[in-house]
């Protein structure tokens, strides 16, 4: 670099600013980024800002918007729906997070501990690619309550069926399950890889001292694993707050609005009742809502503090 | 409780004692995995055995493990490929159904969303990582800003432009938001590249070798590994996006299969499901990425471990 420079001959008459914005390099970085940058710009910094602005007025998509200032988030905080909304949405994170991760963390040790077979490993992921509509529809035909096959499994051993998706209380948990059907395998490679970065030797030390598995489990691995924990339950925590893909194709917010998470009150104000201004209000408050979420779990999580020092 | 016993016990039984439950562990431990292999592979069995029985036997022989009246018919008409009588007489609703013409819709947007996004991300991942250029540290910035904004945020403005440029039921529209950028392919691709050793780019600099030809001949080569798995997880995320396909691409020329499995589900009877037809559209939109999964789940499951928490 400073070589090419020294050979270049001076420009006196280009100002140093010019060269800083223009000169060769800048050009170049200037071409490489305008794609992404004209991407960008379009597809999130203006709608977002659009979006902020549209919270703070009536529009229909059809007539000229009105401007009504805060009006959208005063109706907001007096909303019963919205805070239904918002607890049904708590509801499926509480659901959903915990029997997820605990479930993960069993099936990374379980992998780590077993076999290191990385089919097996594959097999686990699997439904993390699939399209979520499509394990939706699975499962819709899987918890069926007359012809479903898990209650058909539920007949033969003699136990009551169950309505799953058409009863107002079995269809959170049933959601919820679904997604841990379809997210577990992901979460517990992740954690699997986690597990590998933990040196043989604590382990080695853990048995000469007499300490059993399931102690080592709870002394060592757990608390050498926490920056990996950290990241997945910050990650999918936000990603189960904005579930929808599930809900759109299996229960549409129902039975009795037992399933109508923030996503599909968002959804239903915006497509279903034309309310674009309230329905922005919405997800402006669904952003910082995450983003309060995302600040106190590093805090509790001391995210960035390894104890692999 | 038992874990607080057995660390009480001396050390040599203790040893002894800990040989045999890891055998005893080990052959649980086996069972546990084979259950959730089970778990976790049964259900496509079940859309397979669904897709290949005869929609009226079915429901005569509900938990029969195996195709019931084995057939192809579903594939035949969710395929477009039986007339309408016949489609109805095979349980089918009656309403046009093309699930190869949403196959390949949805296969040219995914395949566009790749090539545009792994191109122009790639592009600007080089700049930010080794070029100097004014705001470069800023913009960057508030790419991985744009990273925390939750979709439901823009996608109602996005929304909205797509309908006033007047691209719905266009490619254009289906593509547009994801075509040129997305922050996170910009910021995977950056971090790869601060990693590579300067001194090949150096030397090539030093042959004259220009910018664009560094990048072209230099990096791309040796960054393909990154790249490959930033299209794998690109083409994955356009193939399953759901809402955007349903909001912008309803029409039978451009609709993808999530939307069409959607419209699919909400046309057939509430009564009487046709489920024979769903499940044999469902392995329709299921078989591409089980092949890519096929092809590439191996370099998928490394690179998770690689960088799945960077």
């Amino acid at each position: 670099m400073s070589s090419i420079a020294s050979l270049e001959p001076a420009t006196p008459r280009r100002p140093a600013w010019q060269k800083r914005w223009f000169g060769p390099e800048a050009r170049v970085a200037w071409l490489f980024i305008l794609p992404s940058l004209i991407g960008f710009t379009v597809f999130y910094a203006v709608p977002a800002v659009r979006g902020l602005l549209i919270s703070f007025t009536n529009w229909d998509m059809l007539t000229t918007p009105k401007f009504v200032g805060t009006d959208n988030y005063t109706k907001l905080l007096s909303d019963p729906a919205f805070w239904d909304s918002l607890g049904k949405t708590l509801l499926y994170v509480l659901l959903n997070i915990p029997l997820q991760t605990i479930l993960a963390v069993s099936l990374a040790a379980l992998m780590d501990r077993v076999t290191k077979s990385s089919l097996i490993r594959g097999i686990f992921i699997m439904p993390w690619l699939l399209p979520p509509v499509t394990v939706a529809l699975i499962w819709l035909w899987m918890l069926d309550p007359s012809l479903g096959f898990v209650n058909n499994v539920l007949r033969t051993l003699g136990w009551q069926t169950l309505s799953f998706l058409g009863s107002p209380t079995q269809a959170m948990p049933s959601i919820a399950l679904i997604n841990i059907w379809q997210y577990t395998g992901y979460t517990a490679l992740l954690f699997f890889a986690g597990l590998q970065t933990i040196p043989k030797e604590v382990y080695e030390a853990g048995s000469i001292d007499g300490a059993s598995e399931t102690r080592m489990f709870w002394s060592l691995t757990i608390p050498l694993l926490r920056p990996v924990l950290a990241f997945v339950l910050v990650t999918s925590i936000i990603g189960s707050f904005q579930i929808f893909d599930t809900i759109a194709v299996t229960t549409k917010g129902g039975p009795v609005n037992a399933t109508r998470v923030i996503t599909w009150f968002i959804y239903d104000y915006a497509f279903g009742r034309f309310q674009m201004g309230y329905a922005t209000a919405i997800a402006v408050a669904l952003f910082v809502i995450l983003i309060a979420v995302t600040i106190a779990q590093m805090r509790i999580l001391n995210a960035n503090q390894s104890d692999l020092a | 409780m038992t874990t607080n016993a057995s660390t009480l016990t001396t050390s040599a039984s203790s040893v002894k004692r800990s040989h045999r439950r890891i055998s005893v562990g080990k052959i649980l431990a086996w069972f546990i995995l084979i259950v959730a292999i089970v778990v976790v592979l049964f259900p496509f069995w079940w859309v397979i055995r669904t897709s290949l029985s005869t929609q009226r036997d079915m429901f005569a022989n509900s938990a029969s493990l195996a195709p019931v009246g084995p057939t192809t018919i579903n594939y035949a008409r969710v395929l477009g490929q039986v007339d309408t009588a016949t489609a109805i007489a095979a349980g089918g609703s009656g309403q046009k159904i093309d699930f190869l013409l949403y196959l390949r819709n949805s296969i040219i947007v995914a395949v566009l969303t790749v090539v545009g996004q792994v191109s122009f991300c790639a592009l600007a991942a080089y700049a930010f990582a080794r070029l100097t250029f004014p705001l470069r540290d800023q913009i960057f910035f508030l790419y991985i800003t744009g990273l925390m904004i939750p979709g439901i945020v823009t996608l109602i403005p996005n929304f909205i432009l797509i309908r006033q440029l007047q691209w719905q039921n266009t490619f254009f529209g289906l593509i547009a938001p994801s075509f040129l950028m997305t922050p996170f392919a910009v910021f995977f691709l950056r971090q790869f590249f601060l990693g590579l050793n300067r001194e090949l780019e150096e030397a090539a600099k030093l042959d004259g070798c220009s910018i664009f030809g560094v990048f072209r001949q230099i990096i791309l080569p040796i960054s393909l590994p990154p790249i490959t798995t930033i299209g794998i997880l690109t083409f994955v995320t356009a193939w399953n996006a759901y809402l955007w396909p349903f909001l912008v691409g309803q029409n039978e020329n451009v609709r993808m299969l999530t939307a069409a499995l959607a419209i699919f589900r909400s046309q057939t009877p509430q009564g009487a499901p046709d489920w024979t037809g769903l499940m044999a559209a469902t392995m329709v939109a299921l078989l591409p990425t089980l092949l890519l999964f096929i092809f590439v789940g191996r370099r998928i499951v490394n690179n998770i471990q690689f960088t799945g928490f960077k």
